[in-house]
């Protein structure tokens, strides 16, 4: 067997022995399972729990505020007084109230009394008086169906239609977001597990000599290519997992949950391109981690130098935010281009819009392209670097040293 | 053709020369002592010849060729202490290592169990590494340097750490890799191993080489003008003998550089002494080391 398969067999067995591979790899399932298990349990043997009904007080003052005092759970009660709806309120009686002062028609003020400290009024409450004094004032003049309407006047709904002016299968929204972005929160995480494994093995392998010994049978080349390669078959193998199970975590979890959980879609381009970038990712950083692996003196000092690009990782997910606000920024594209920010900035992106196909070659050929200037420059420095026990040269050395190879 | 060709290789780091100029072959069948107190250039020297470093000048053939993935394959390697990975098994370890040098796995497998029964260390085959004596990583260590069948064994320090019986043990192993026809370098401090074993030898100080060829005729080379006597007898006065010197249970007797050993036994067999030991003089590998390597200190 070709010796770059010899040692891309053994990385990749290793790595998906390891623990924390395979806790990170299963967690993920499991806690689905779990979560599904817990709430049909719960479901079962709990009681649906009995609404409790807030009673509001209030005084009306403008007269003609008399009807419509029961809106959803809350009761509105009428007070001839303020002092009246204080006292209530202090004796625990009303959880709050409001008084419609005389002027009210020509002002619209409305005074509301509370026990509570808030930021500010809560938007049940804040609709709840405003449909109480809608209704009262339409009372009478519309039909009770026109004012229900203008109470809630609009349902958007929105549909997608494709340039031929079909219904478009992938319609959008959040129900598209949940899954590319657990994939990115969860790719990051095992990209940032997958660097500090690979320089923890190469630091190992320099440390205990080992690494001469493998050079004493392979070239530099092989030995690196097959480990980056062997991280990267371990990525794929995660990702197939994942993808292969949220399927029918969705269906389980759809059937027990219900409701906003049934409206999650895994988007149509998103298993591909999602395994594109799952695997180009964890061949970048596995290519980086040997690139730093190599000029470090050991694994502890290497993992701390990884930070510079480990931290990027996470660098889309700090804005993700903003990308439901501007999903068409420039500052997207240029994520999604930039190598060690595109696997995750990619992968959030297919959920919440499309992305340009220009985009997404761009992104991939750069990506592509990274991984193997990246990778030849770190095999440079490995060879250069290898017999480095115990001491790590300064940045000049070493772009000085990759020049002159 | 020699084994290993080495001809005028120089390398440095930064702007200290490591390895200035060095010439020596390693010949099939020969143990081969690569010798030299620290920093003495042994381990670059050797991780030139495996091709790990590369010389700045000079030229190094393995087997009649500059080292390819062919001749990596004729090669076995084993550097001072660890250099296998901890959380493996033994048998992984074997197995895994073996098939880097080319070896089929099944093979590797059947030579393996082999090699560990042949050394009593059947039992830990399950075990992982790290789980091991050093004396027995150490044996391990030397399995996967010598399972593939290579041409050439380069042992750094393999003695370091060995109980004297996992050293005899070693000691057997080497011996009987020279009668298989394998050329064996060691690299080691340890001067009375390298007498014990060592066919030939190249005594390195500073880069430099200080003394090479057959460690016989080193030791030869070095004998000085005196005799070791152990005899029933009045001595009196001997011809040639300018001095005596008594030791506990000899007497060194220092000829005149004139007179020869064998007039000086003459002699002695004619006054009808009971002769219990008459040796020539010679120093041991350790004392010339120190005269050489202190000499570069003067």
């Amino acid at each position: 067997m070709n010796k770059t398969l010899l040692i891309f067999r053994h990385e990749f067995l290793h790595m998906i022995k390891r623990k924390g591979f395979i806790i990170m790899t299963l967690i993920v399932p499991v806690l689905a399972l779990l979560a599904i298990g817990v709430f049909q349990l719960i479901s079962k043997t709990v009681e649906p729990p009995v609404i409790e009904t807030t009673t509001i007080g209030y005084v009306d003052e403008s007269g003609g505020f008399d009807q419509y005092t029961t809106q959803g759970d809350i009761e509105l009660v009428h007070f001839d007084t303020p002092h009246e709806a204080m006292v209530a309120l202090i004796n625990g009686d009303v959880s709050e109230y409001f008084v419609i002062p005389s002027d009210y028609i020509s002002t619209g003020v409305i005074n509301r009394y509370t026990l509570e400290k808030e930021v500010e009024t809560s938007p049940i409450i804040a609709t709840v008086i405003k449909n109480f004094l809608t209704s009262n004032l339409l009372s009478g003049k519309v039909p009770p169906e026109t004012i229900y309407r203008i109470e809630a006047p609009l349902d958007l709904v929105v549909t997608r239609l494709t340039e031929t002016g079909e219904v478009a299968t992938e319609q959008g929204g959040y129900g598209n977001v949940i899954i590319p972005g657990i994939f990115s929160l969860l790719l990051a995480l095992s990209l940032m597990l997958s660097s500090i494994y690979m320089i923890q093995g190469l630091g190992d392998e320099k440390e205990s000599r080992l690494v001469e010994v493998l050079l004493s049978s392979v070239s530099s080349r092989q030995l690196l290519v097959g480990k980056v390669l062997g991280l990267g078959a371990a990525g794929l193998v995660q990702v197939v997992i994942w993808l292969a199970s949220a399927p029918l975590l969705l269906r389980l979890a759809s059937a027990s949950f219900g409701g906003f959980i049934s409206a999650i879609q895994i988007p149509a381009n998103f298993i591909i391109l999602g395994i594109v970038y799952f695997v180009l990712g964890y061949l970048l950083f596995a290519a980086l981690s040997v690139g730093i692996g190599a000029i470090s003196p050991n694994a502890r000092e290497g993992q701390q130098l990884s930070m510079i690009y480990t931290l990027f990782i996470y660098v889309p997910l700090w804005f993700s935010s903003l990308l439901f606000i501007f999903p068409n920024s420039p500052i997207w594209v240029v994520l999604t281009i930039f190598p060690v920010t595109a696997p995750v900035a990619a992968m959030l992106r297919l959920g919440v819009s499309d992305i340009a196909a220009w985009e997404l070659a761009v992104s991939i050929a750069v990506l592509v392209l990274s991984i193997i200037g990246i990778l030849f420059l770190a095999i440079r420095a490995f060879r250069i670097y290898l017999l480095m026990y115990g001491k790590r040269p300064n940045w000049g050395d070493i772009i000085q040293n990759l020049k002159s190879g | 053709m020699a084994v290993v060709d080495v001809s005028h290789i120089v390398k440095s780091f930064a702007d200290k020369v490591v390895v200035d100029d060095l010439s020596f072959s390693v010949a099939q069948g020969e143990i081969f002592g690569l010798i030299g107190p620290n920093g003495a250039g042994k381990t670059t020297t050797i991780r030139m010849m495996m091709d790990v470093i590369k010389p700045d000048s000079g030229e190094l053939t393995i087997l009649g060729e500059k080292l390819s993935e062919a001749t990596k394959n004729s090669l076995g390697y084993m550097p001072e202490e660890r250099g296998l990975y901890k959380k493996l098994s033994v048998l992984e370890s074997i197995v895994y290592l073996a098939s880097l040098k080319g070896m089929d796995k099944h093979l590797a497998r059947e030579k393996a169990d082999e090699m560990l029964n042949h050394t009593g260390m059947l039992d830990s085959k399950r075990k992982k590494i790290e789980e091991l004596s050093k004396g027995m990583a150490q044996i391990i260590q030397l399995i996967v340097t010598i399972i593939h069948n290579p041409q050439l064994v380069i042992l750094d320090e393999p003695f370091s750490g060995l109980d004297p019986v996992n050293t005899e043990l070693l000691k057997g192993m080497l011996a009987d890799l020279r009668n298989q026809g394998k050329a064996v370098i060691l690299s080691t401090h340890q001067m009375n191993q390298v007498e014990e074993l060592c066919d030939r030898i190249l005594m390195i100080n500073n880069g430099q080489a200080v003394l090479y060829g057959d460690l016989s005729e080193i030791k030869s080379r070095y004998r000085g003008n005196s005799v070791l006597l152990d005899c029933i007898g009045e001595l009196g006065d001997i011809p040639g003998v300018t001095t005596k010197r008594t030791h506990k249970g000899y007497i060194e007797l220092i000829l005149d550089g004139k007179t020869t050993p064998q007039q000086v036994l003459a002699h002695l067999v004619s006054c009808g002494l009971v002769i219990n030991r008459f040796e020539v003089a010679t120093p041991s590998l350790n004392e010339i080391f120190l005269k050489e390597v202190g000499k570069k200190h003067e």
